[in-house]
């Protein structure tokens, strides 16, 4: 975009000086040992929620499905294992608010039994659209954390003709580590997973994105290539937020994504590599996404590493697992820049949840803000090229629509200007507020013209029924008068 | 192991959890390290005078800063703690002729703190930088003093403590026999008599790398504040915008303007290497507060900072012009900040959303 940009510079993000990413990432795998209950909440993705198939009392396996998809834009939930429903009602969602959301709770048997899955076929044999529903009815969605349907994504993908998937195998945030063990542990199923997806969205070739802090993710991840030149490792620098989709996507092709837009309107698609290795396992082994790998990582965790957990199994029961050091200061779901601070321990995990982490008090250490000394770390740090002390400076002031025209609707959340800050100052969540009022006052003006409009309507009925009677009564004044005129008195 | 588990934690807070390591008070710690060197020779140059000067003016400085907060209500150890105000007495005291009289220092001191900074609401809210206005302020008041130079005694010929205390405080004044002029000094008053620069220089120009030469404490050790400049470049303090922009605009044009005319005007490396040209550069016009936030802003404000010291050298009534630019630029920030922003990912310069080229799609 021209010659100021060379000057602007590029360097965006953060080097977290120590990513926390080890020990923990080379622990080898762990399988959780089957917990008494899970939660498997209705809504983990973005959408509709899903629509219970089950009651209470009955008997689920493992694999079954459980609650079909809720619209057009949803997911469909399974039964991690075999078990009972015994609830299906309101559990304390991951969200710092401890507010609560649907969920079927089945008490486990502990027999793990599952149903057959059924008998595939090979997938470049089926037709997109039908490989695309087999992706819907495994109910997978976006692992990297967005959550998105991952069907309607490669249908849109194909509808736009995308010429090249991105396979994001950033996983940019400190302490998390799980597309690293998926690349390690399942680099030929992420690579078939990404072929599938080829197929399905009719893209030509596919870059994985991996930040070069993991040679041994890259390594795997090579070998598995070998055989498919249409598919290429790319590594990149470790910066975060390189998993950031729009980030990465420049990165790999130097293209940007228009503002407001979707990836798909320059060709390109974003898939995360963990969900390639569950469209694997959904279209090659007919297994719906009812599991997946989390790290459990934080300072107060006595043995951090990988779990392969299954979905709904509540956060107290996976630390149970890894084990406590310490009484964790804070918990949190997701990554340190990004992730939610969860209210307590008892909340489920979700399909999107990569991480989480128990964290001491050290590691969370809030300083006190000081001042704004106009420094600009978080203009050069900002990922999205905005100039945040000049947002959170109108913001203070209660200025939103200031910082809407700085651009505040294009902020990524990332964090990165908190991060930095040298003096503390809470920038981007002053950003989250911003836009929770900006949202608040478009509801309002929204309702406020929706009174108006039917103050309005009221008003010309009113006015309508009143001329109407006026009229009317007009009317019979007139045939009064002519029958008066006439002289012929009224019997 | 689950009843370590609190049921309920305590402090719940949006993301980040987790923050950089760094406070304003190590940036500042960092920015002192970096003028050290420069400073310890500026004191050896000029002896025990500069060196009372120094320490009366950062006083000072702090003075007028605790006296504000403490008139406000404003905790008085914690700000004072972070060092800005010592950093802005420093750079004042570096800005001086060596040998002043004391109570220039505290009033530049005071002046610097209270009018520049404290009066606008303290810490990074001055639009000025604090250092300049009191600078400014005394040269506009006490032009006598503020430009009685003496060439650097180097230890050698220093005044002795008694002398030295005498001079500073005494009232005596600079004997007379040490005056001098400094280079840009020299050249304004012999160009004012008609007197053009190939006869007032006619044994060349009394500029050298090692400083020694007659100015004030900041301005004599170039090549150490510039060292010190590009160590703050290393430790990540400051970006090379302003100094390289600020050090171009004045060399581009003095360049140009020596090369039609030597007589009249000075050269290149004459402006760079002299007066408060470097220390502007590096330390002065860096000031995160008073400059634009943006890469592209800052290299329109260092060369609007460059530029404006060569016309008020070359053209102004004062020889001296890197405060006024400072200050004049200063003025300018918010506006280059409103006007000068970095790209929006996915946006033009304009704001708008990229429109996509139709061969790219």
């Amino acid at each position: 975009m021209g010659i100021l940009d060379i000057f602007n510079g590029k360097g965006w993000g953060v080097h977290p000086h120590d990513d926390h990413k080890r020990p923990a990432a080379d622990v080898p795998l762990r399988v959780m040992p089957l917990p008494k209950r899970l939660c498997v909440p209705l809504l983990q993705h973005v959408g509709a929620p899903a629509t219970p198939l089950v009651a209470v009392g009955d008997r689920v396996l493992r694999g079954q499905l459980i609650a079909g998809p809720g619209g057009r834009l949803s997911a469909p939930v399974h039964a991690p294992s075999s078990g009972v429903v015994t609830a299906i009602g309101e559990v304390t969602a991951p969200h710092p608010s401890g507010l609560p959301f649907a969920a079927i709770t089945i008490t486990l048997d502990g027999l793990d039994e599952g149903i057959d899955f059924p008998a595939v076929p090979d997938p470049f044999t089926l037709a997109p659209a039908e490989v695309a529903q087999k992706i819907a009815d495994a109910g997978i969605v976006g692992l990297g954390g967005a959550t998105f349907p991952s069907a309607p994504k490669a249908e849109l993908g194909r509808k736009l003709a995308v010429q090249t998937l991105i396979i994001n195998g950033g996983e940019c945030e400190p302490y998390l580590s799980s597309d690293d063990s998926v690349m390690r542990e399942r680099a030929a199923d992420v690579i078939d997973g990404v072929r599938i997806l080829m197929h399905t969205t009719g893209a030509q070739n596919a870059l994985v994105g991996i930040e070069d802090n993991k040679p041994e993710a890259i390594a795997a991840m090579r070998l598995a290539v070998e055989a498919f030149p249409a598919i290429s490792i790319r590594p990149v620098p470790a910066r975060y937020p390189m998993g950031s989709d729009r980030q990465l996507v420049q990165v790999l092709t130097g293209k940007e994504v228009p503002s407001g837009a979707r990836t798909a309107s320059i060709g390109v698609l974003v898939n995360n590599v963990s969900t390639c290795a569950a469209i694997h396992r959904a279209v090659r082994l007919g297994e719906p996404l009812y599991r997946r790998i989390v790290t459990v990582n934080g300072g107060a965790v006595a043995e951090p590493g990988n779990v392969l957990a299954p979905i709904g199994v509540l956060v107290e029961d996976l630390l149970a697992f890894a084990g406590l050091k310490e009484t964790p200061a804070r918990l949190v779901m997701g990554g340190p820049m990004m992730g939610v601070a969860l209210p307590h321990a008892q909340v489920p995990t979700v399909k999107g949840c990569g991480g989480i982490l128990a964290l001491t008090a050290a590691e969370i250490t809030v300083e006190e803000p000081s001042p704004c000394i106009r420094c600009g770390s978080c203009v050069n740090a900002c990922p999205m090229g905005l100039m945040p002390l000049e947002m959170a400076a109108r913001i203070k002031v209660g200025d939103y629509d200031g910082a809407d025209k700085l651009a505040l609707d294009d902020c990524l959340a990332c964090g990165c200007c908190a991060y930095v800050c040298p003096s503390h100052i809470p920038l981007v969540q002053s950003f989250f507020h911003a836009k929770g009022e900006i949202w608040k006052r478009a509801q309002q003006k929204k309702r406020n013209e929706f009174t108006k409009e039917l103050a309005q309507a009221r008003k010309d009925r009113l006015e309508r029924e009143a001329r109407e009677r006026a009229e009317a009564a007009a009317k019979r004044k007139a045939a009064r008068a002519a029958q008066q005129a006439s002289g012929t008195p009224e019997v | 192991m689950n009843t370590s588990l609190s049921t309920s934690l305590p402090a719940v807070a949006a993301s980040p959890h987790a923050q950089a390591q760094g406070s304003i008070g190590s940036v500042m710690a960092k920015v002192m390290l970096a003028l050290a060197p420069a400073t310890v020779c500026g004191l050896w140059f000029f002896g025990w005078p500069a060196f009372s000067l120094w320490l009366i003016t950062i006083l000072a400085a702090v003075l007028g800063e605790a006296l504000c907060l403490r008139l406000m209500g404003k905790p008085v150890q914690a700000t004072l703690l972070d060092g800005s105000a010592v950093l802005t007495g420093w750079l004042l005291a570096l800005s001086l002729p060596p040998w002043a009289p004391w109570w220039i220092g505290v009033v530049g001191g005071l002046f610097a703190t209270i009018i520049g900074k404290q009066v606008f609401g303290g810490v990074g809210q001055n639009l000025f930088n604090p250092a300049m206005i009191g600078r400014v302020a005394l040269l506009v008041s006490f032009p006598v003093q503020m430009t009685a130079w003496v060439a650097p005694a180097m230890g050698v010929h220093a005044p002795g403590l008694a002398e030295s205390l005498q001079i500073t405080f005494g009232g005596a004044g600079i004997p007379d026999a040490m005056t001098s002029a400094s280079l840009l000094g020299q050249a304004k008053t012999e160009l004012s008599r008609g007197v053009d620069l190939l006869h007032t220089f006619a044994n060349g120009l009394p500029t050298s790398f090692s400083g020694v030469r007659p100015g004030s404490l900041g301005e004599t050790a170039v090549v150490l504040i510039a060292a010190g400049g590009v160590a703050m470049l290393f430790m990540g303090i400051i970006s090379w915008h302003i100094p390289v922009s600020m050090l171009a605009a004045i060399a581009i044009p003095a360049l140009i303007a020596h090369g039609i005319n030597p007589a009249r005007y000075l050269d290149a490396g004459a402006h760079v290497l002299s007066g408060g040209a470097m220390l502007g550069a590096f330390f002065i016009a860096t000031d995160y507060v008073s400059s634009p936030s943006s890469r592209a802003g800052q290299l329109v404000f260092g060369a609007g900072c460059g530029f404006l010291t060569w016309v008020i050298r070359t053209y102004g009534g004062y020889p001296e012009g890197v405060a006024f630019a400072v200050l004049l630029m200063n003025a300018l920030t918010p506006a280059i900040d409103r006007l000068v922003k970095p790209r929006v990912y996915g946006r033009d310069y304009k704001g708008q959303p990229i429109v996509l080229d139709k061969k790219e799609k």
